[in-house]
């Protein structure tokens, strides 16, 4: 068994409003930060996990993510893999 | 007598407020059920209370879809028996794929614990039966993430029923009547059946006039006609 790190970012799809960004981006500009157009917050997820292959780790950590991880009507998430 | 199950969560905080209403107020059998149990038998309506289980870790409501009593809670959902789910409660139900949906932050980012009046707009479900359709109800709503969200068109077969608006006090919809700024000034929808209602305002806690309002009442004596009803014909919807 070799070990990996997961790294899953999960983000409100595009065409979903973020409240939570349009206050970062409202903040930013109080802040005096111009030639900031658009803010988006999202979440990361970092696992470490044991598994034959990254792909199979990768297929695990998809439906982690189909399952709780994100909600797929709002919510896009992408996973990364690396050997420790 | 229809006997109603009130389930809890860690995290859950209006059961008790649910279970006065409909034991202390409606004199109605209830009891308070913990999410470990496994077997729902004997209970004609099911109540999810609302609260922050699992302290809205991931998303609110996405942790409790899990808990043990979902199991027999998706069996009474899928055989007709009516469920309520009230702001938590209601966002268990879109996560454990029960309704259709979403929740996002409130667009003000603010935590809304205020009154609203919400629109029937469908009375062909347990809960609203013997209301008007229009007829307008003044409930609290107390919540951090009540902006409903629907699939994008296409994304999702699944039917969706609008069962309650947030509008002005003569039924009007308008922006500043939406607390969460809710899609579509929507508080509460139920699934194509129209057994399993979610909504955001709260109506065990519009049970008495001392309190600012009966009308929540009204949902509860709904669902409880309709029980008598259906068992007195013998047959579901």
């Amino acid at each position: 068994m070799k070990q990996f790190s997961v790294k899953i970012e999960v983000k409100l799809k595009p065409v979903v409003l973020d409240p939570q960004g349009k206050a970062v981006l409202n903040a930013l500009s109080g802040l005096g930060f111009s030639g900031v157009s658009d803010a988006r917050v999202g979440k990361v997820v970092e696992l470490t996990m044991e598994g034959e292959s990254a792909e199979e780790v990768s297929r695990k950590a998809d439906e982690m993510c189909r399952k709780l991880l994100s909600n797929p009507v709002i919510e896009d998430s992408s996973v990364e893999v690396a050997e420790k | 007598m229809p006997s109603f199950g009130v389930l809890f969560f860690p995290g859950s905080n209006c059961d008790h407020d649910c279970y006065h209403a409909i034991k202390k107020i409606l004199g109605r059998p209830c009891e308070l059920i913990w999410h470990e149990e496994t077997s729902l038998e004997g209970i004609d309506c099911i109540v999810i209370p609302g609260g922050f289980s699992y302290g809205d870790y991931l998303r609110a409501g996405a942790i409790s879809q899990f808990s043990p009593v979902v199991s027999p809670l998706r069996e009474l959902a899928a055989s007709g028996v009516p469920v309520i789910g009230i702001c938590n409660g209601f966002q268990i139900l879109v996560e454990s794929g029960l309704l259709p949906g979403a929740f996002i932050h409130n667009s003000s980012l603010k935590f809304v614990c205020r009154w609203t009046n919400v629109r029937v707009e469908d009375t062909d479900t347990p809960f609203t039966c013997l209301l008007r359709k229009g007829e307008v109800l003044k409930l609290p709503v107390a919540n951090a993430q009540g902006n409903f969200v629907l699939p994008p068109d296409g994304d999702d077969t699944r039917e969706r029923r609008i069962v309650l608006r947030y509008c002005g006090e003569g039924g009007e919809l308008s922006a500043e009547a939406n607390p969460s700024g809710a899609e579509d000034n929507i508080a509460g929808i139920a699934n194509s059946r129209g057994n399993v209602l979610g909504m955001m305002p709260h109506p065990e806690r519009s049970f008495e006039s001392l309190l600012g309002s009966e009308d929540g009442r009204k949902m509860f004596e709904s669902v409880i006609s309709w029980i008598e009803s259906r068992n007195a014909n013998g047959k579901a919807i």
